[in-house]
C-alpha cells in the first residue's frame, strides 16, 4: 500500500447555479479511475473499525479491496452479502456519523469515503445492465408477510425471499420505495435508482402488492391466518404542526405533502402530471434536519426566488446531514438561525400573506443535551411570504396500531418491538424501521430489518418465540 | 383487476361505474371512500363508495366530471381495467337504531348518501330522505332511495321536478312538523352542508356531515386533508370524513377547496384543447 494518503478523493458536483434550475442529481458520482484512487488509500485494517459503524456490518474493506483491485464484479457481489440497496445507502447514509466516522483515517481527517465508494459500485453494476441475482436457498413452504417497502420492509423481504421463505410485500401507496420515493428529492436519490434496487428484490423471488393498505384490506390478525410471520414497516405517519395561529392558512405545507407532491405525484411537472403544488416566491421552511434542507431545495428548483429556513437553535444544532447543509447554502437557501414562527398571517380568502417570527437564544442544555431555545420578548417581526413548509416532523404511522388490539404501543404510538429482534407483544408479529424508532436513518430501519430477519428466520424454523 | 364492469351515466356529467375489487369490496362499509387513478401521470382523486355487492366483489362509484382528473376517468369504457383503486378508506358511517334519522343529499352527494340511508334502514331506523339537485336531469338515484326510506322528497332549484327549492328549505318543514328528529345526515356541496347544521342547531340534533377536504395520499401520512372541527385540526381521511356538522369551520373548508383553482383550470383547459 506504501504511503498513507490523506488526499480525500472529491467527488464532481453539478454547478449549484445550474443544479437549482433543473432536478436531476447534485452529486454526480466517481470514475473508474477515482474510485480506484480511493480505494487504493483503505489502509485495510487487520482490525476494521469501520464495519462496526456500519448498521448492517457491511465487510468495508473487502469491498473495498476489490474495488482497488478493478474486480468490480466481485466488489458488488461482497456487498450485497450484506447491503441489497448499496446504490441507496451509498447516497443517502449519514456515514459521516457511521462507518466514515470510525474510520481510522478519520483521526487524521481524512476518511475513507466509503458511501462514495458504495454508490460507485453499485452504479457500475447497474450500468453493466444484467444484474446477477444470487441463488436462494430452497423452499421451505413458510409463508411471510412484509407491511411496508420502505428498507425496512425491503430488507426484511429480500432477506427472507433468500432464505428460502415465500414473501408478500403489501404497500399502501401506488409505488414502492417508502419515503424513499414519496419522500427524498429526485435531485439527491433518483427515482430510477429506487425502481431498480425494488426491481432486484422482486427478482429474488418477492411478490410485490401495491395499493394495498394492511388494517383496511386486512388487518394483521388476518394476515395471520394466511401468514406463519407478519413484519411491520410501516414507516411515518401524520405530521406535527407547531399548534400556531394560522397553520390551515392555504399556502401552509407539511414537509410530507410538499414533498410527496413534488416526488411521488410528480407535482414539478404540472400540467404534464395532474397533481398542482403551490410555487410561490417567497418560501419559508420550518425546521433543521433533512426533510428541512430536502423542502427548501425542493423549492428552489419550483422557481422560488428567495427560500429560507427558519432555525430555533444554531447551525451547530442542526440534525441535517453537514454535506446537505453545504449543498444548501451553495445552492442560495438563506439560514435564519435562532428565530422560530409564532403565527401566519392569511388574508380573507385564506391564503397565507405573512410570517410572525421570534428571535430565541441559547438557555441551559435540555433533556437532549442541546442548549433549550428560549423566545426574546419583543423581538417579534412580520415578513411577507407565499408558501410555509413546516418539517418539524412526524407521528408513527396509526392505521396497524389501531386495527391490531394485541400490538402494544408507547403513548406516542411507536410500535413496541425489541431491538435485537424485532418481536412485538404479539406472537408471529415482528415490527422495525420508523414505526418502532420514530423517524430515523434509512441504514438503520435496514439494520432493523436484518434483524428482524433472522429472528423471524428461526421463529419459523423452530416455532419458538 | 380493477375491471369496470357496467357504467351508465346517470345524468349529464354524472356517471357510475362498478369495479370488480373484490379485496376492497369483502371490507367496505358505509362511508368508507376509495382512491382512483386514471394513469400513471394521474393524481389520486379519493370517491366515495356509492354501493356494494359482496357477493360478486363489486363496488359502485359515482362521480361528477368538474375537472380534469373526473373527465379523464369519464372516459373510461365497460371492460377497461381503471390503472389504481385503493381503499377502502377513512372511517365508516356510524350505523346504529337512533330512531327517526332525515338524511339529506344534494347534487352528487345523493351518492356517497345512499349507503348510508341503506344501511340506517337495514339497522331498524325510521329514514326520511330528502333529496334534490339543480334541475330534473341532474336528479340522480331517485328510485333507489325510495327504495330504502320511509319517506322521500324531492327538491329542484328551477322547480322542474319534486318541490321547488333548496333540500333546506324541505328540512325547514320537516323540522318544524315531526317532533322527534333523533339525527341528520347531510352530504353535498360545502354550502349545503353548512346551511343544514346551521338549520339543526337550535335544536339541538346530532347532524353528521362528511367532508370532501383535498387528498394526497389519503391514508393519514400528508396532512393535506386538514380541517377544523370544534377548533381542532383534524385530518378527513383518517379522523373522518364524517364529522359533526355543528363543530366544523365551513368557511375554511370551502376556502381550502379553493387552493388550486387557477391550476384546476389550466389543467381543464389545456386537457380539454387535447381531446
Ligand atoms: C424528506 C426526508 C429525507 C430524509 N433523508 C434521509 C437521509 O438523507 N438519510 C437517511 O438515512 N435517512 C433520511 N430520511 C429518513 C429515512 O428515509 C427513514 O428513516 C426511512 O425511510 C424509514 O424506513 P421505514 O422502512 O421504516 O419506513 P418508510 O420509508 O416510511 O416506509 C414505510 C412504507 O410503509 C407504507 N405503509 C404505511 N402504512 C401501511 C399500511 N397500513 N399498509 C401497507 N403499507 C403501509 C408506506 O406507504 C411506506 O411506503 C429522510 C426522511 C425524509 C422524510
Ligand atoms: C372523501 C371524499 C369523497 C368524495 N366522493 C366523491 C364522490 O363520490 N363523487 C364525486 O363526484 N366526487 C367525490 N369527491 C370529490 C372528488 O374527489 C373531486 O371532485 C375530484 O378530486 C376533482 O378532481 P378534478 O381534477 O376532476 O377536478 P379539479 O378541477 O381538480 O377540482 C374540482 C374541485 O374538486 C376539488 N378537488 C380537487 N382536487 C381534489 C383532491 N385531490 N381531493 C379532493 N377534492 C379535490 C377542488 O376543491 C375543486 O373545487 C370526494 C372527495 C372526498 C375528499
Ligand atoms: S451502508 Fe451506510 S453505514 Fe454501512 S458502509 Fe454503507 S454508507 Fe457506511
Ligand atoms: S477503518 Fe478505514 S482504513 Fe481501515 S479498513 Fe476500514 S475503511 Fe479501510
Ligand atoms: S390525505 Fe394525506 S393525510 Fe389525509
Amino acid at each position: 500500500m506504501g504511503k498513507l494518503n490523506l488526499n480525500r478523493t472529491a467527488m464532481p458536483k453539478q454547478d449549484p447555479r445550474e443544479r437549482v434550475l433543473n432536478c436531476n442529481e447534485v452529486a454526480l458520482g466517481y470514475t473508474q479511475e477515482q474510485a480506484i484512487m480511493e480505494a487504493e488509500r483503505c489502509i485495510q485494517c487487520k482490525k476494521p473499525l469501520c464495519i462496526e459503524g456500519c448498521p448492517v456490518e457491511i465487510d468495508i474493506p473487502a469491498f473495498i479491496k476489490l474495488i482497488a483491485e478493478g474486480d468490480f464484479q466481485g466488489s458488488i457481489r461482497k456487498m450485497k452479502e450484506k447491503n441489497v440497496l448499496p446504490a441507496i445507502c451509498g447516497r443517502v447514509c449519514p456515514q459521516e456519523e457511521q462507518c466514515e466516522k470510525v474510520c481510522i483515517l478519520e483521526k487524521k481527517g481524512a476518511p475513507i469515503a466509503i458511501g462514495r465508494l458504495e454508490r460507485f459500485i453499485a452504479d457500475w453494476e447497474a450500468a453493466q445492465g444484467a444484474i446477477e441475482i444470487p441463488p436462494s436457498k430452497p423452499s421451505t413452504g413458510r409463508k411471510v408477510a412484509v407491511v411496508g417497502s420502505g428498507p425496512a420492509g425491503l430488507t426484511v423481504a429480500s432477506d427472507l425471499v433468500q432464505l428460502g421463505h415465500k414473501v408478500t410485500m403489501f404497500e399502501a401507496l401506488h409505488e414502492p420505495g417508502g419515503v424513499l420515493i414519496y419522500g427524498i428529492p429526485e435531485f439527491r436519490l433518483p427515482k430510477a435508482i429506487v425502481k431498480r434496487e425494488v426491481e432486484y428484490v422482486q427478482k429474488l423471488g418477492v411478490e410485490l402488492k401495491l395499493n394495498a393498505v394492511i388494517g383496511k384490506i386486512a388487518t394483521v390478525d388476518e394476515l395471520l391466518e394466511e401468514y406463519d410471520a407478519v413484519f411491520i414497516g410501516t414507516g411515518a405517519g401524520l405530521p406535527w404542526f407547531m399548534g400556531i395561529p394560522g397553520e390551515n392558512l392555504n399556502g401552509v405545507y407539511s414537509a410530507n405533502e410538499y414533498l410527496t407532491r413534488a416526488n411521488l405525484m410528480k407535482a414539478y411537472r404540472f400540467p404534464e402530471f395532474d397533481t398542482p403544488i403551490i410555487k410561490g416566491n417567497r418560501v419559508a421552511t420550518i425546521g433543521g434536519g433533512n426533510v428541512a434542507m430536502d423542502s427548501a431545495r425542493t423549492a428552489l428548483r419550483l422557481g422560488a426566488k428567495e427560500s429560507m429556513v427558519i432555525y430555533r437553535r444554531s447551525r451547530q444544532e442542526m440534525p441535517a446531514r453537514e454535506e446537505e447543509i453545504e449543498n444548501a447554502e451553495e445552492e442560495g437557501v438563506v439560514f435564519n438561525f435562532l428565530t422560530n414562527p409564532v403565527a401566519y398571517h392569511g388574508d380573507e380568502q385564506n391564503w397565507l400573506r405573512e410570517m410572525e417570527c421570534i428571535r430565541m437564544e441559547l438557555g441551559e442544555p435540555d433533556a437532549s443535551g442541546r442548549r433549550r431555545p428560549v423566545p426574546i420578548e419583543g423581538s417579534n417581526y412580520r415578513t411577507s411570504i407565499d408558501v410555509v413548509v413546516v418539517a418539524i416532523g412526524n407521528s408513527p404511522n396509526p392505521l396497524i396500531p389501531q386495527t391490531t388490539p394485541g400490538l402494544e404501543c408507547s403513548k406516542w404510538g411507536n410500535i413496541k418491538a425489541d431491538e435485537g429482534t424485532g418481536k412485538t407483544s404479539q406472537r408471529g408479529v415482528f415490527a422495525g424501521g420508523d414505526i418502532v424508532t420514530g423517524a430515523a436513518t434509512v441504514i438503520l430501519a435496514m439494520g432493523a430489518g436484518r434483524k428482524a430477519a433472522n429472528a423471524i428466520d428461526e421463529y419459523l424454523r423452530t416455532g419458538i418465540w | 383487476m380493477n375491471k369496470i364492469l357496467k357504467k351508465l351515466e346517470l345524468a349529464p356529467g354524472i356517471k357510475l361505474f362498478e369495479v370488480d375489487v373484490p379485496e376492497v369490496a369483502a371490507k367496505a362499509l358505509p362511508g368508507h371512500f376509495v382512491i382512483v387513478r386514471n394513469s400513471d401521470r394521474g393524481e389520486r382523486i379519493p370517491l366515495t363508495i356509492a354501493d356494494t355487492d359482496k357477493s360478486r366483489g363489486v363496488i359502485t362509484l359515482i362521480f361528477q366530471e368538474v375537472g380534469k382528473s373526473t373527465l379523464e376517468l369519464g372516459l373510461f369504457r365497460e371492460g377497461d381495467n381503471l390503472p389504481c383503486v385503493v381503499g377502502p378508506l377513512g372511517k365508516p358511517s356510524e350505523i346504529e337504531k337512533f330512531g327517526t334519522v332525515v338524511c339529506i343529499g344534494g347534487g352528487v352527494g345523493v351518492a356517497p348518501i345512499f349507503p348510508i340511508i341503506k344501511g340506517l334502514k337495514a339497522a331498524g331506523n325510521r329514514v326520511l330522505s330528502i333529496i334534490g339537485a339543480r334541475n330534473k336531469e341532474l336528479l340522480i338515484l331517485e328510485n333507489e332511495v325510495r327504495m330504502y326510506s320511509d319517506e322521500t322528497y324531492v327538491t329542484t332549484d328551477d322547480g322542474s321536478y319534486g318541490t321547488k327549492g333548496f333540500v333546506c328549505d324541505q328540512l325547514g318543514s320537516l323540522l318544524t312538523n315531526e317532533t322527534n328528529i333523533d339525527r341528520v345526515v347531510a352530504i353535498g356541496p360545502s354550502i349545503m352542508m353548512k346551511a343544514v347544521a346551521e338549520m339543526t342547531r337550535p335544536y339541538k340534533i346530532p347532524t353528521i356531515v362528511s367532508l370532501n377536504s383535498i387528498m394526497v395520499d389519503g391514508t393519514g401520512m400528508c396532512g393535506a386533508c386538514r380541517v377544523e372541527v370544534g377548533g381542532e385540526t383534524k385530518f378527513t381521511c383518517v379522523d373522518g370524513p364524517e364529522f359533526d356538522g355543528h363543530l366544523v369551520d365551513f368557511e375554511m373548508l370551502m376556502k381550502r377547496l379553493s387552493m388550486y383553482s387557477s391550476q384546476e383550470k389550466k389543467a381543464l383547459d389545456d386537457y380539454k384543447g387535447k381531446i
